[in-house]
């Protein structure tokens, strides 16, 4: 699949020499969703700000479509839409003016059927005539995405789509952001939600303090990074931890009939195998196994916590 | 060009302009009607004509200036002040549009509203006073090109000032007193001497005396200086914005 956006050496600093982005480096494929996770302060809203234009870079090449989003501006940005994070909207216009207004601005002649096309399929066709302040919050999220919408871009940028959205909301937002992909537009979204990139990406970047730390595949991250736990549990309890057993680092639950035990997926060898030879040999019989993975939000809090012990060694 | 963007900006501001219609007309007109009673009746009385000009008629092109300069600096600061408080300029900064476009959208909108209240200005004036246009064409250029050189004026404060306050001092504290002292309701001849020379150096002078030669054919000062200094004041506003744009519009940074 070819790339839409393509940033090389990206590097922003702010007027008080701030650093936000440092040597930023990303390729995102055509007709994929993309989660850029990071802690609060760490260049999301900056590396996005600095693809739509928003903001000015100071070093660095991107480019839309292989296009430079500097040179071809008009061209690129007609590609591109983005939902801010904050609820930014003109209190005491109606729904209606508002994405048509965003329609124009981006150099598109009206089109009314669109317009009412979209609003039908974000479930505000009956608000169209009320004004932005009589909305609620998951209601303006849906006017924001519309004006981000009205032009028709191949790239949608989500900052921070569902923040201080309740769960019902949320879990909407997310069907509506699927379909979105599904007719065929690229994705990218900034969430501090694990479960929100782990629920709808196809792709994870980790930022943290204005660089890449880490860019895979979810699903590829999660069997890389994550660590995974056995939960044997067993018929009766275990008195005390001697004989074979002795040797392995587990812990037990309160009745002490379940053995927890973590290992990591990346090692050749497990020691499973060995620890259920293990029980039996004790004497104990199994009544049941399951495994568990490590969440993306537990590899997230890793490597930015190892990200972080580096920056502070260096 | 991005003219369906120029015209969506343009569009929302005349809007904006729609809405609060009778805040926007009212003012001037209650305004208007104000100096003409105070001036008009309570001056006039006194003062009955100006270089062969009954005096409420005189000061008609004075009182118009007056509500152009400040309606068009305080429209299009409010105008682009407002998206930045609000947050909503991300959209504008986002979209295909050139500095040149966003500011054609914005000062082309506030030039327009204050030339609406300008023309609504000569007609409550024409309820009080003969107000007599030698020179209509001459008349229609000064409003036009007041109009647009102070509305970037406007544009300029809206993109430096830090709150709403800030938008308020320079048309307060500047603007207003230069008007005033600029010749709106007398002629600098009037005058004594050591003032006259320094109401030259009022900018404001020279574009009350240009229109008013418009109406009547009399001036403080000659067309061609009134000229000229509108001309230099709309291309050290051009200068101005040119240079802050490239800056990133004091936005982008």
């Amino acid at each position: 699949m070819k790339n839409i956006l393509e940033i090389n050496n990206v590097t922003k600093f702010y007027k008080n020499s701030v650093k936000a982005l440092e040597k930023v480096n990303l390729n995102i494929k055509e007709g994929e969703i993309f989660a850029l996770l990071g802690p609060n302060g760490a260049g999301k809203s900056t590396l996005i700000n600095s693809i739509c234009g928003i903001v000015n870079f100071n070093t660095g090449t991107i480019k839309i479509n292989n296009m430079d989003i500097i040179k071809n501006y008009r061209t690129t940005r007609k590609m591109t839409g983005i939902v801010p994070q904050e609820l930014n909207l003109e209190s005491f216009e109606t729904v209606w003016n508002n994405v048509n207004y965003s329609r124009g601005l981006f150099g598109k002649k009206p089109d009314h059927n669109y317009i009412e096309k979209l609003l039908k399929q974000l479930s505000l066709w009956d608000k169209k005539d009320s004004k932005i302040k009589e909305l609620s919050g998951g209601m303006k999220r849906r006017v924001l995405i519309a004006k981000a919408l009205s032009h028709q871009p191949k790239l949608l940028f989500l900052d921070e789509p569902t923040a201080s959205v309740d769960v019902e909301l949320r879990k909407d937002m997310w069907d509506v952001v699927k379909k979105l992909n599904e007719d065929g537009v690229t994705i990218i979204l900034t969430t501090h939600y694990i479960e929100e990139a782990e629920e709808l990406s196809d792709r994870v970047a980790v930022i943290n303090d204005g660089k890449i730390i880490l860019v895979d595949e979810k699903d590829k991250l999660i069997e890389k990074l994550g660590e995974k736990t056995i939960k044997i549990e067993l018929l009766e309890p275990i008195k005390k931890i001697n004989g074979n057993l002795s040797k392995y680092n587990f812990t037990l639950d309160q009745t002490n009939k379940i053995i927890s035990h973590t290992y990591n997926l990346n090692s050749n060898t497990t020691d499973i195998t060995e620890l259920l030879n293990d029980v039996k040999k004790d004497g104990y019989e199994i009544k049941d196994i399951n495994t568990e993975q490590s969440s993306l939000e537990e590899i997230f809090i890793k490597l930015i916590k190892e990200n972080n012990n580096e920056l502070v060694r260096n | 060009m991005n003219w369906y963007g120029i015209k969506a900006i343009y569009i929302h501001e005349m809007e904006r302009f729609r809405r609060t219609l009778f805040q926007s007309l009212a003012s001037p007109i209650i305004t208007t009607s104000l100096y003409f009673v105070v001036f008009g009746s309570a001056i006039g009385s006194r003062i009955t004509e100006i270089d062969g000009i009954n005096y409420g008629s005189y000061i008609v092109p004075g009182m118009i200036m007056l509500t152009i300069l400040t309606q068009s600096i305080s429209n299009a600061s409010f105008a682009f002040y407002f998206p930045r408080f609000t947050n909503t300029i991300y959209e504008i900064l986002a979209a295909p549009l050139s500095s040149f476009e966003i500011v054609l959208g914005f000062v082309g909108a506030a030039a327009s509203k204050s030339l609406i209240i300008g023309c609504v200005i000569i007609v409550t004036a024409n309820l009080f006073v003969d107000v007599r246009i030698d020179h209509p064409l001459l008349m229609i250029f000064f409003l036009i090109l007041t109009s647009i050189t102070f509305a970037l004026f406007g544009f300029i404060i809206g993109m430096y000032a830090e709150g709403f306050e800030g938008l308020q001092i320079i048309p307060i504290l500047v603007i207003t007193p230069l008007v005033f002292l600029g010749g709106s309701f007398y002629s600098i001849n009037m005058l004594p001497e050591f003032w006259q020379k320094i109401s030259l150096l009022n900018p404001v002078l020279y574009l009350i005396s240009g229109f008013r030669y418009s109406f009547y054919e009399v001036s403080d000062v000659s067309l061609f200086t009134s000229t000229l200094t509108i001309l230099t004041i709309l291309i050290g506003c051009i200068i101005f914005v040119t240079y802050t744009f490239s800056k990133g519009y004091r936005i982008k940074d």
